[in-house]
């Protein structure tokens, strides 16, 4: 693998992208997780107007306390893409984080990056 | 100006009453209540002995009586009433002023002046208090008589019986229930009843009761007549009822002609300040010794109090009812007592059914019928006489078995029809809450009350509401989910006609597509298209085009469970198992640490599996001779089976042997939602086949087919379908049943709930199987064939394929598994750790490996 590391700075922090896995793994319109530096991510490959895009958001069910929503089923809640936990099917959006069926929970959300054919999450 | 309202007894009447005057205001209202707790159901009283509480029987609550403003005492009984200074007095001394006085007294039971009747273990059958009694007295004894042979008698006997008594009815008339049946039907009922082990003694008069002379038993019953007596440890009185009127007698009311106080049509008693309603009054010299009666008056008296008259006008006294398994109907007249009244009678020695059916002179007119062990047409002979319908030229079609004429027809009722009788709802009146916006049967009942009380009058409920509807030209939404407008039913015959194979497609073509292309379906929608499309061409449910699609289970063809680990469920068909397939679900279990336990099922499940060790586990089994058993998927779950014939010294078929074909048939097939089947050897039953959506049971002559039973959180006896059929036959009528489920149900709706909706119920249900009437029965089979023939085990495709096993990766960027993953181990096996748990991380804690 000799793709470079796209680095990028940003208002003065400087940050580290990682390199996940090939594009070509992720299946479009569910999910997988990734190990990062210890934290499970859940990526999910969604189809867009404008070509393919990976969401990222913690993989760890704050509602359920598990590590599962990597295996929820993906979809759209007035067209924001939202995954559902498989274990009591809280919905949770893939932009923001938020939890459509619970204001006062959140999952984090992580940024990535297309490149090259490879998914890299910026951290 | 506020009224000082007390209403004395807070029985089933007295509540209904209290009901009626919810945020009425201008009242002041004490409750006088003698029981020491608030009004409960007495009509289903007897469920205390079969598992109800006091508290599931409770109707009120104190705490509700008090945020209603009520000021409700109880166990302190009215003792007197003085209808000049207008006060009563309490037993412990309060007196209590009233404006108004609403008496719901209701009755106490008969005891008939017979020597010895107060000796201990002669009991009352009529409050919880009583029940208590009973209980406590049939602890010690070995039997138990009821004295009275009518419809509470023989319930008490039924009650007794479940205690385990051995149990005697004693009735001084020459015949059971003689209110209801005339003669032949309580010579039937008599006949079915002591077919069950209950002793009936008609025409017999108990003269005297001692304590017995033996050790035996207790108690000693003299009859009339030298020499006859029985012996017994218990007696419970249930010989009638009689009318609470003493308070009023006392205080100079008028009283009916046979006791009662006697009532106006708006429920007034003689003095125009006091009410009486319930069992304690008399109306026209009637008491009526039912609820729904009881109910009506108690509204005559409050329409009066509020100036809003809704009179009493008498009240149908039929009765449908089970007597100890036993089906019993009786309509209007039973006995056919009107001058020129035909009767039509049927007679079945067999089956031991009798049915009776009293027609006018002109033969136009229902007058009342008699039905004993057989009530399916009670429902339309109640319609025709109700409403008084002109009868078909063959009015016997209506006690006749498998005769075409059921129900009449929604829209042959007039608007006045009484629809539901407990609670006094009409035709209209459902029209009229349609009208103003109930667009289903819930919406109905919650509006109207319907179908609330017995519930026997919902499938009538249905095709007035349905009708209704229809006539209103208004389209009910069953739309699946905002992706789509359809329903599941409309979905899969679009998928069907069209050809359309995968989810884009058809979200495409009919989904309701976003203009800035954000339409992705939902949790709702797609896997209920998974369902459809596998129903349809049975396509591997992986295929990357699928993938997305199935909830987790379905698409890691396991069950996760809390932890986010899943569960490894291998079919064991019909249960049985070889000792060295038993082994080897022994070892695998060994070598990945699972949880092992033996499921409801008769199968084996092994919990705690990561997800890369799912075709690790599989692999496995599969060489072990195992196939999936679909525990993850909306499809055939398990067939249960007893031994039967082969070892059983009761068993008249290979139940084995038919469930393993059943099971080996259906397997795989996908449904609206998980589907339950059992074969049982003989009638006694040991697989429990009639819980099961599809129940089969060995006769001397085939099987007998049970369908659209159910248990779980609404259980449900399934229904006797066809009988004695022979193993092809059987087959055919449960691949039709199971096709033409699967074609037309709703999204996770059990076969119980899809054929209670189905217009027409099981006989609808009957027509299309059996009969055919729809003529779809060959296609229906050719699609099982298809199905049948497309089958494969999903784990031995999924191992097949490295592409596929890559969804079986906990990580994508890792191998391995979830190191975070916490277990504890319990009885020598893991579980997962409790949150606590996990923080403490004590000794017992391990972490996955
Ligand atoms: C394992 C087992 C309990 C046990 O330890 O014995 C079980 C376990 C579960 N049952 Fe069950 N049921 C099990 C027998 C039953 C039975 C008994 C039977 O089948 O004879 C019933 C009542 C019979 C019936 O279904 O009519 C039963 C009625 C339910 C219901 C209620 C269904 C209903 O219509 O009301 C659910 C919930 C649902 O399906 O929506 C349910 C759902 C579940 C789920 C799938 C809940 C879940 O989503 O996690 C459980 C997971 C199973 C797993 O992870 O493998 N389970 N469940 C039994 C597996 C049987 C098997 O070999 O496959
Ligand atoms: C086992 C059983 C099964 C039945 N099954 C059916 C059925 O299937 N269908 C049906 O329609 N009906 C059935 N009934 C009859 C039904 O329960 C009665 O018709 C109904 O309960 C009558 O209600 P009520 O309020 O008039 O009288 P009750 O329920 O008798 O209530 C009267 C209340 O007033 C109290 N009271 C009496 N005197 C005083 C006083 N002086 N001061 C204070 N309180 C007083 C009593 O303690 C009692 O709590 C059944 C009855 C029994 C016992
Ligand atoms: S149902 Fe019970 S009694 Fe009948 S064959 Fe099966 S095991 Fe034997
Ligand atoms: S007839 Fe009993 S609930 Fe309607």
């Amino acid at each position: 693998m000799t793709t470079a590391l796209p680095a990028r700075i940003e208002a003065g922090v400087r940050r580290r992208a990682v390199l996940i896995c090939p594009e070509a793994e992720l299946v479009e319109g569910s999910g997988v997780a990734a190990l990062v530096d210890g934290t499970q991510v859940a990526l999910f490959l969604l189809r867009g107007t404008d070509g393919n895009r990976v969401h990222a958001i913690g993989n760890h069910d704050p509602v359920g306390d598990a590590p599962v929503l990597s295996r929820g089923i993906v979809g759209d809640v007035e067209g924001e893409p939202v995954v559902a936990s498989p274990l009591y099917k809280q919905r949770f959006s893939l932009i923001t984080g938020r939890c459509l069926d619970d204001a006062d929970v959140t999952v984090p959300v992580y940024r990535i990056l297309l490149s090259d054919g490879y998914v890299y999450l910026v951290r | 100006m506020t009224l000082r309202l007390v209403v004395i007894g807070n029985g089933m009447v007295g509540h209904h009453f209290l009901k009626q005057l919810v945020g009425a205001d201008r009242f002041r209202i004490t409750l006088i209540g003698g029981e020491p707790h608030p009004a409960y159901d007495r009509v289903h009283l007897s469920e205390i002995f079969s598992g109800k509480s006091a508290a599931d029987l409770a109707l009120a609550s104190r705490a509700e009586y008090e945020s209603a403003g009520i000021d409700a005492r109880f166990g302190d009984r009215a003792v007197a009433i003085d209808p000049v200074n207008r006060t009563i007095t309490t037993e412990h001394g309060s007196s209590v002023p009233y404006d108004r006085l609403v008496l719901a007294t209701g009755s106490y039971p008969f005891v008939p002046p017979i020597a010895g009747n107060d000796l201990p273990g002669c009991l009352t059958y009529r409050t919880l208090e009583d029940l208590e009694r009973i209980r406590a007295g049939a602890a010690g004894a070995r039997r138990g008589t009821v004295v009275g042979g009518g419809l509470l008698g023989l319930e008490c006997a039924n009650a007794l019986m479940n205690l385990g008594l051995e149990t005697h009815v004693v009735e001084f008339a020459p015949g059971l229930m003689n209110v209801q049946l005339d003669t032949e039907g309580s010579t039937m009922l008599k006949r079915k009843i002591e077919a069950l082990g209950i002793r009936v003694h008609t025409g017999t008069a108990t003269q005297a009761i001692e304590r017995a002379a033996s050790e035996e038993y207790a108690l000693t019953m003299r009859f009339a007549g030298a020499g006859d007596s029985l012996d017994t440890d218990l007696i419970v009185f249930s010989a009638g009822i009689r009318p609470h009127d003493g308070l009023a007698r006392e205080a100079g009311l008028i009283i009916g002609e046979r006791g009662g106080i006697a009532v106006s049509a708006d429920c007034v008693t003689s003095d125009p300040h006091i009410y009486a309603i319930g069992e304690c009054a008399a109306w026209q010299n009637r008491i009526f010794g039912l609820v729904a009666p009881g109910y009506r008056m108690a509204e005559a008296a409050a329409g009066h109090l509020l100036e809003e008259p809704a009179p009493f006008q008498g009240a149908d006294m039929s009765t449908k009812l089970k007597l100890l398994g036993v089906d019993v109907g009786s309509v209007g007249d039973a006995q056919g007592a009107v001058e020129g009244a035909l009767a039509y009678t049927f007679h079945d020695p067999v089956r031991q059914v009798y049915k009776r059916l009293n027609v006018s002179a002109d033969g136009r007119k229902v007058l009342g019928a008699v039905l004993v062990g057989d009530c399916e047409t009670y429902d339309a002979v109640l319609q025709y006489y109700l409403n008084t319908l002109p009868l078909p030229g063959s009015p016997e079609a209506l006690i006749l078995p498998g005769s075409e004429l059921t129900l009449p027809g929604a829209d042959s009722l007039p608007e006045s029809a009484i629809i539901c009788s407990c609670l006094n709802v009409t035709k209209g009146a459902i029209g009229a809450a349609v009208s103003g916006g109930c667009a289903g049967v819930g919406a109905v009942k919650a509006e109207t009350g319907a179908s609330t009380g017995c519930g026997g009058c919902g499938p009538l409920l249905k095709s007035i509401v349905d009708a209704e509807l229809a006539r209103l030209g208004i389209e009910v939404d069953t739309a699946l989910c905002p992706h789509f407008r359809h329903d599941r039913q409309g979905l899969f015959h679009i998928c069907q006609v069209e050809g359309i194979r995968t989810f884009d497609d058809l979200l495409e073509r009919h989904g309701n597509m976003r203009p800035d292309g954000g339409s992705r379906g939902c949790e709702v929608c797609k896997p209920a298209v998974a369902s459809i499309l596998a129903s349809l061409w049975n396509d591997y449910v992986l295929e990357k085009k699928h993938a997305g699609l199935q909830d987790t289970n379905d698409a890691r063809l396991a069950n996760m469970q809390k932890n986010g680990t899943y569960s490894v469920v291998p079919r064991i068909p019909g249960g049985e198992i070889t000792p060295d397939k038993l082994i080897a679900i022994g070892a695998v279990a060994k070598k990945y640490d699972l949880y092992t336990k033996i499921t409801g099922g008769q199968r084996i499940d092994l919990f705690g599996a990561q997800l890369h060790e799912l075709p690790l586990i599989w692999r496995e089994l599969i060489d072990a001779g195992f196939e999936t058993g679909h525990a993850y998927g909306k499809a055939l779950r398990t067939v249960k089976s007893c031994v039967g014939s082969t070892w059983c010294r009761y068993g008249v078929q290979d139940s084995v042997g038919m469930a393993l074909t059943v099971e080996n048939r259906y397997k795989g097939l996908r449904s609206p939602h998980k589907l339950k089947m059992a074969v049982s050897g003989c009638a006694r039953e040991c697989a429990e086949a009639r819980s099961k959506d599809v129940g089969v049971i060995a006769t001397e002559h085939g099987w007998n087919l049970y369908v659209c039973g159910n248990g779980g959180m609404r259980p449900r006896h399934a229904d006797l379908f066809a009988t004695d059929l022979d193993d092809e036959t059987l087959i055919r009528y449960i691949d039709r049943l199971l096709m033409f489920y699967v074609r037309t149900a709703d999204r996770l709706q059990r076969t119980s709930v899809w054929m209670e909706n189905l217009e027409g119920g099981l006989d609808y249900l009957r027509q299309v199987i059996i009969e055919d009437s729809l003529g779809i029965g060959a296609e229906l089979e050719a699609q099982m064939a298809r199905v049948i023939g497309s089958y494969q085990c999903e784990w031995a495709a999924t191992l097949e394929d490295p592409e596929r096993l890559k969804k079986f990766r906990t990580f994508v960027n890792a191998a391995g598994g979830d190191d975070q993953i916490v277990f504890v181990r319990e009885r020598g096996q893991r579980r997962p750790a409790t949150a606590e748990e996990r923080l403490l991380h004590t000794d017992r804690v391990e972490e996955a490996s």
